[in-house]
């Protein structure tokens, strides 16, 4: 049965079987593999993309509950023209092996559209479901604050 | 800074002179040169295996695999720094699968020496013998080595290149080249004529390269600054291709199940309810296990698990305490190898205080965060295998055989790693990836294992033990005696690789353990094989991850023992042995402000770990919140001798102990029924953001070689967090994970 998607603006019609996972069907069937496979249970957050601007694990929401718009990494910005939390994450050098990187930068801008001044104690809930094995998060931390300070002067 | 340049250079000249007097491996090797791999097309010039100028500018094919440690912008450095360029001129692929990039200096650690007090003559033979990495193809990205190894290569070749563009320019202007300057790209006549490389790149092939003399580091304008990441805007934006990611037109997925009971056989399957599942395409008998082709990746891992297997019995004990008996066992067998003896443990001095000790670490995962995979083409003449790799060349060779092809109808493509760790330097991935993509020739397939896959099917970081037994005498250390004991990662996987099995005395699983630079005068140290099967391998830092944690928790008890401050205990011990590891405890001393005294609810712990060259301690901080305990804070002291890049170093510290902290606090892989209990991140976790100390580093570079920076973050973390816990509760940590002693907050 065709479903038909509103991914970064543009529509997909999508044959699968109703209970394939977002996720899967953006990496192997749209195409967009920004968005990462890290564990399929919601436990790492790799996969994080949004959807009406809410931050979901896409591994989790299954086709046939896709409830809105989806926002994947691709939509957020392009290396031109990279959204000011994406600039800040090249600024401070975040990236190591950068697989989890997407999803770092979906849940960080689901934040601070929600809380555009995000305190220490904010950001340790709001990106604590997001695993990085590399050890990336003192500079995710200092990029969090220096986007939100860039956003601000917008 | 300019001084141990000199002296690297120096080594670089003698350690050629050093090749012809190795005359019974080196000189023969050497003379024997490795094809340039990289086949330059038409109107394209290779000067040396690693740079490639055409009319599109210059590229550098980096021999090193990028799993975030940067090593693509550094190598890129380095040829930019001699052959005046931009960073941002150079295009950075990663090179071919190739005989000519074999890692010399992995092979140089291979020598039996402590690694601190390496002479000058030593390192020169290690470089020496670094050849025979060639004869083994060893193109590795591992062992912390690749800036060792490119360090002179690397600016040679940029030099090379550089002089040979000029001569091209000196031919054509019809001057002398040593009247021509170079810059940003192009070659400067002295009337200020600017000839681009592109422009002299074709006529450069035809001219035999000039001797080329290295720069001065004082005239250094990139190497020791940081430089930012090339691979970091495609990281940023989602638009960095891993391995996962690559799309062949065409593309089919795969998903498999292998034997959870390691190594075991399989009886027999039944996929009729698989077949009938939506997508599927194909089953594949692996032999040893099961795989599905479907048309999307989720709906192959579906069917796969509802494919009923019989699966045979573990060739090893089947749970965790039959293991550790089995390690414990190793102890009783005469040593593997004594790789330091120093005085006579056997006689307690007199007056001495004796103590002793036995510790236990865990098997671990490596647990990166893209799941293993690879991807392959088949057509029956031809092996296209992409998949992010730490050893293409002996990828090449194994999937050759696997698919009955030379190697060179074998192509390898290295895409971003999605972490390696030492995982992907193992060869299962690509080698189920090409028996599945040959079920469907002419069909490229993509073969991704489930978390669950990966989690429970790793090569392991070994399960280890310790029995130590020391003595102190008027606040020193006098005596220490240890045994560790573990399977041999390297054994096992020098039989992976060749199909032989590995032999002699095993320097790795000792690393860590006897080349530690204290003073004390009876000093013996020795390493016990274990006879197991579990399926092992290098996991960072490898044999340092354990025994940086026996041997520094030991030294703790000495001090203790000794009635001392622990850092000021170690920084005796190490100022009249190996002055840049004394220099890296007082850096934390400083940094951390270290009294030796902590208010109540508040611990610190400190240990020094010398592994790939570079000396590294810590001091780690513990606060007791309402009964729970936050690692809060953490000083890094590294002394890497030469920083190339400091804010990678200090990256690359961060992570490395991040990496160790995680495995300390929550990490164990156990065993029941022969299988993996831990299946996912939930039974296997690590440091989040909310539980990552607040993080200083301190680079130094008294250090009189190039050290290694990937890993040596790693060892002391572990220790350094179970004496801070130590110095918070008065319970000594001596077995990992430290979670099961203690309440920590994770």
């Amino acid at each position: 049965m065709a479903t038909t998607l509103k991914i970064n603006g543009q529509a997909h019609q999508v044959d699968l079987p109703g209970d394939v996972p977002l996720l899967w069907v953006l990496r192997d069937e749209v195409g967009l593999t920004g968005t990462k496979f890290g564990c399929g249970v919601a436990a790492c957050g790799a996969c994080t993309v949004h959807i009406d601007g809410e931050a979901v694990r896409s591994c989790q929401v299954a086709l046939s509950d896709v409830w809105g718009d989806v926002t994947t990494i691709e939509g957020l910005g392009t290396p031109d023209a990279m959204a000011t939390i994406q600039q800040a994450w090249v600024d401070h050098q975040v990236a190591q092996c950068g697989y989890c990187q997407s999803g770092q930068i979906m849940q960080a801008a689901a934040l601070l559209a929600e809380n555009p001044a995000p305190s220490d104690a904010d950001i340790d809930d709001a990106m604590q479901g997001n695993l990085c094995r590399c050890g990336t998060y003192p500079r995710i931390r200092a990029a969090i604050h220096d986007a939100a300070a860039k956003l601000k002067e917008v | 800074m300019a001084s141990i340049g000199k002296i690297l250079r120096r080594t670089f000249l003698i350690g050629s002179a050093a090749i012809v007097g190795g005359v019974a491996f080196g000189a023969y090797y050497v003379s024997r040169p490795a094809a340039n791999p990289l086949k330059p097309g038409k109107g394209e010039t290779a000067l040396s295996p690693f740079v490639l100028i055409d009319q599109q500018g210059v590229t550098l094919f980096a021999p090193r695999a990028e799993m975030g440690q940067g090593v693509m912008t550094t190598w890129a450095t380095l040829i930019a720094e001699e052959l005046d360029v931009e960073l941002d001129q150079i295009r950075v692929l990663h090179g071919p699968a190739a005989a000519a990039y074999y890692n010399s200096a992995l092979v140089g650690e291979g020598l039996p020496n402590k690694g601190y007090d390496i002479s000058d003559f030593q390192h020169n033979l290690g470089e020496a013998l670094g050849v025979l990495g060639r004869t083994l193809s060893l193109q590795v990205t591992g062992g912390s080595t690749s800036m060792k190894d490119g360090f002179e290569r690397m600016r040679m070749a940029g030099a090379t290149a550089r002089e040979t563009l000029k001569q091209a320019a000196a031919d054509r202007l019809g001057v002398d080249r040593h009247q021509l300057q170079t810059e940003n790209g192009a070659v400067v006549a002295p009337d200020g004529t600017r000839i681009p490389y592109t422009e002299l790149a074709e006529a450069a092939g035809q001219i035999e390269p000039p001797e080329a003399k290295l720069r001065d580091p004082s005239e250094w304008r990139l190497l020791g600054q940081p430089q930012p990441r090339v691979d970091i805007p495609g990281k940023s934006t989602g638009t960095a291709t891993f391995g996962i990611d690559v799309r062949p037109e065409g593309l089919k997925f795969a998903s498999v199940r292998m034997n959870p009971r390691l190594g075991g056989q399989m009886n027999g399957f039944d996929a009729s309810t698989a077949e009938a599942m939506p997508g599927v395409e194909k089953i594949v008998d692996l032999g040893t296990g099961v795989a599905v082709i479907a048309s999307n990746t989720w709906l192959a891992i579906q069917a796969v698990e509802a494919i009923d297997v019989d699966w045979g019995e573990a060739p090893y004990p089947p749970d965790t305490d039959g293991l550790f008996n089995q390690i414990a066992k190793a102890f009783d067998d005469a040593p593997n190898s004594t790789m330091r003896d120093d005085g006579d443990v056997d006689v307690l001095p007199e007056g001495a205080t004796e103590i002793t000790a036995e510790y236990s670490a865990p098997y671990l995962a490596h647990a990166t965060m893209e799941p293993m995979n690879a991807t392959a083409l088949f057509t029956g003449t031809k092996l296209d295998l992409w998949c992010g790799n730490q050893a293409p060349t002996l990828i090449q060779m194994r999937v050759a055989n696997v698919a009955n092809l030379d190697t060179e109808a074998v192509e390898i493509h290295t895409p971003y790693l999605g972490g390696g760790f030492g995982r992907r330097g193992e060869l299962d991935f690509s080698e189920i990836a090409t028996k599945v993509a040959m079920a469907l020739p002419g069909t490229p397939v993509q073969t991704t294992w489930s978390r669950e896959e990966d989690m429970r099917h790793d090569f392991f970081r070994p399960g280890a033990m310790a029995r130590m037994r020391g003595a102190v005498k008027d606040g020193k250390a006098v005596l220490i005696d240890g045994k560790v004991a573990s399977q041999s990662p390297t054994q096992q996987a020098v039989e992976r690789y060749t199909g032989f099995p590995g032999g002699g005395p095993d320097k790795v699983l000792v690393e860590g353990f006897f080349n530690q630079p204290y003073a004390v005068p009876n000093y013996r140290m020795s390493g016990h094989i274990a006879d197991l099967t579990v399926p092992v391998g290098f996991w960072r830092s490898v044999g340092n991850s354990h025994n940086g944690f026996f041997h520094e928790t030991f030294m703790d008890e000495l001090a203790h023992a000794a009635g001392r401050d622990p850092l000021d205990f170690r920084l005796e011990l190490t100022s009249s042995e190996h002055a840049p590891s004394a220099g890296c405890l007082q850096a934390v001393k400083e940094m951390s402000g270290w009294t030796g005294k902590t208010p109540a609810g508040v611990g610190r712990g400190v240990a020094l770990t010398y592994s790939f060259g570079t000396p590294v301690a810590q001091v780690i901080e513990v606060v007791d919140e309402d009964g729970t305990i936050r690692i809060s804070k953490a000083w890094i002291a590294c002394d890497v001798g030469l920083a190339l890049d400091p804010a990678t170093v200090e990256a690359q510290m961060i992570g490395g102990m991040i990496y160790g902290l995680s495995a300390a606090a929550q990490g164990e892989i156990t065993f029941a029924d022969g299988e993996v209990e831990q299946y996912n991140f939930p039974d296997y976790d690590a440091l989040r953001m909310h539980n990552t100390p607040v993080t200083e580093v301190r680079v130094l570079e008294t250090n009189k070689h190039l050290g290694g920076v990937g890993e040596p973050g790693t060892p002391p973390s572990m220790p350094a967090l179970g004496n801070a816990l130590f110095d918070l509760t008065g319970e000594r940590a001596r077995a990992l994970p430290l979670n099961k002693q203690f309440d920590l907050l994770v």
